[in-house]
């Protein structure tokens, strides 16, 4: 089960956003955002729907350029960074075994045309019996249940063994069991000084699991430790952001000052 | 009835007819080439996609044919261009204005139809609109058979190269771009191969019916089998025989080339609906397992 934690990310380096403003049709999805992400940190991303949670983990990953401002990634090549992203984006008809959605993990190394090899494939065995999933190698996806395939896309991340974790709404209608399985993992890559982020919902399970928390309305709202910033204050404030955007809104000018977070 | 009546029935058209033998591989071409193209268009829930294309290749043939008449690389070269271009303005379209894709890649394809049959009208008679329209097995000569060929080898050596990164792109999108795959170079790689096939098919089937090799042995297949190697080998399987049932079809009915096979790929299609292992009849008597 160790072997997969081959390469430790204990020099895993800094995700920095200076003032990172990212937009859909010039729409701030994220807006005026600064803050850090520590190297081996455990943070939760909250907020309200239509926060931008997901358009920032998009734009740490690189999928969504930075409108405004920069993401700076010491020392991480694209290769570091492991992204889960929402099931509801994944074609779930595919015939596609459990192994072979595992071996996916492996594309950094194997490309579009490598192949993997045995102890790749061990590699992915190993990922499946992490996850709970020993035996349902070669059954397709298409009949795995809702929990069975996020424990499978969880595989494919551990396959990935990368520096930096980022996870869309891991939890979404998951069974408490298989959440706490899955939580696990969270503990385990944390422990391994992997840095760890994920956006989350639910306020009680961030408390008891994640260190760090970035309260996200569009602008931050808060970012430190998690009880500090998972309050009710906080709560009032993101739910004065308006939840839809306006569609007559005017050019922004406010870069002169810009909203700070901390991670410890 | 001797064998001898079976096997002049059967073979004997294509024994005594040159036109006939090299239609019949023009058909063999084709289902190796369009057939697994088919399945991943149909894995993809694209199929609409590739009949919106046939369609649309019909005005670049139309010029190639005023220019040219009857002439193999002007229609050819033609068609591939406007196919090309019709598929990349319905892409930007929809990437531009927040449209869904089948929506303008409706409006493209009728804009095109319409086009191509204007077109064609202003100089050709009502039997050259016939001809581009549901084909002709006189069209295939050496050279179409050639390009037919050429088309089909090329189809498989790339499909068998771009395959991985094709499949995943349509699987997971974000985790492709995530690790940098570039999945939209395979996608546009993919359409191209749609483009070039249905032009293939063109000569032999008629715009209307160029997109059915391509279709409706894939659709079959999927009722056999969940594996994609082998719905992609058996949709070759039966592009082909659709081909060689079609062509005898024509010629004993004497009816066009493209309906005829079409008929019989169609046949093939009911066929699975019906009896296929994930067809109807099964699906209606299926006991649940015990676990």
């Amino acid at each position: 089960m160790n072997s997969l934690a081959g390469t430790m990310a204990s020099l895993a380096g800094e995700i920095r956003l200076r003032n990172l403003t990212v937009s859909y049709n010039r729409h701030p999805a994220v807006h005026h955002v600064s803050g850090r992400f520590a190297p081996g940190s455990l943070t939760a991303i909250v907020g309200p729907n239509g926060a931008g949670k997901s358009s920032l983990l998009k734009a740490i990953v690189g999928l969504l350029p930075a409108a405004d401002g920069a993401i700076e990634r010491d020392h991480l090549q694209p290769a570091d960074i492991a992204y889960l992203p929402q099931q509801a984006n994944i074609d779930r008809a595919y015939p596609i075994s459990v192994l072979e959605l595992a071996l996916l993990g492996h594309w950094r190394r194997s490309g579009a045309f490598g192949g993997v090899g045995r102890k790749g494939i061990a590699a992915a065995r190993t990922a499946l019996q992490a996850v709970g999933l020993e035996g349902f190698e070669d059954r397709p996806i298409a009949s795995l249940s809702v929990g069975q395939l996020q424990r499978a896309m969880f595989a494919r991340v551990l396959v990935q063994d990368a520096k930096v974790i980022l996870l869309d709404e891991p939890f979404n209608a998951l069974d408490a069991r298989t959440i706490a399985d899955l939580l696990g993992l969270l503990q385990r890559w944390h422990g391994e000084r992997r840095t760890v982020i994920a956006v989350l919902h639910d306020f009680d399970l961030v408390r008891r699991h994640f260190p760090q928390a970035l309260y996200l309305a569009r602008r931050l709202i808060a970012w430190g430790r998690a009880e500090t910033v998972l309050t009710a204050e906080n709560q009032l404030a993101a739910r004065r952001m308006a939840e839809s955007w306006d569609e007559q809104a005017a050019i922004c000018h406010t870069d002169t000052h810009t909203h700070t977070g901390h991670a410890a | 009835m001797s064998a001898n009546m079976v096997y002049d029935f059967l073979a004997g058209p294509f024994a005594d007819f040159p036109f006939m033998r090299r239609a019949l591989v023009a058909c063999f071409a084709l289902a190796l080439g369009s057939a697994p193209i088919g399945v991943v268009l149909m894995l993809r829930r694209m199929s609409l996609f590739s009949e919106a294309m046939s369609h649309a290749i019909l005005p670049g043939a139309a010029i190639g044919f005023l220019i040219a008449g009857f002439s193999l690389p002007a229609i050819s070269i033609g068609g591939i261009v406007a196919g090309l271009v019709v598929a990349l303005a319905a892409g930007a379209a929809t990437r531009a204005t927040d449209q869904r894709e089948d929506a303008s890649l409706a409006a493209f394809y009728l804009i095109a139809l319409a086009l191509g049959v204007t077109l064609i009208s202003t100089r050709g008679s009502a039997v050259d609109v016939l001809h581009l329209l549901f084909g002709s097995i006189l069209a295939v000569d050496r050279p179409a058979l050639l390009l037919v060929g050429s088309i089909a080898s090329l189809s498989l050596l790339i499909m068998a190269a771009i395959y991985r990164p094709l499949l995943v792109e349509g699987f997971d999108p974000d985790f492709l771009r995530s690790v940098r795959g570039q999945g939209a170079i395979y996608h546009f790689i993919f359409l191209g191969l749609v483009v070039v096939n249905l032009m293939a098919a063109f000569q032999a089937l008629g715009s209307l019916m160029a997109v059915g090799l391509m279709m409706l042995p894939a659709a079959a297949a999927r009722y056999w089998t969940r594996s994609l190697v082998s719905a992609m080998a058996l949709a070759a399987l039966l592009a082909a025989l659709s081909g060689y049932c079609g062509l005898l079809l024509s010629f004993y009915a004497d009816i066009p080339s493209g309906p005829a096979i079409v008929l019989a790929a169609g046949t093939a299609y009911l066929i699975s609906l019906a009896i296929g292992r994930q067809g109807l009849i099964l699906h209606w008597h299926r006991r649940h397992l015990e676990a």
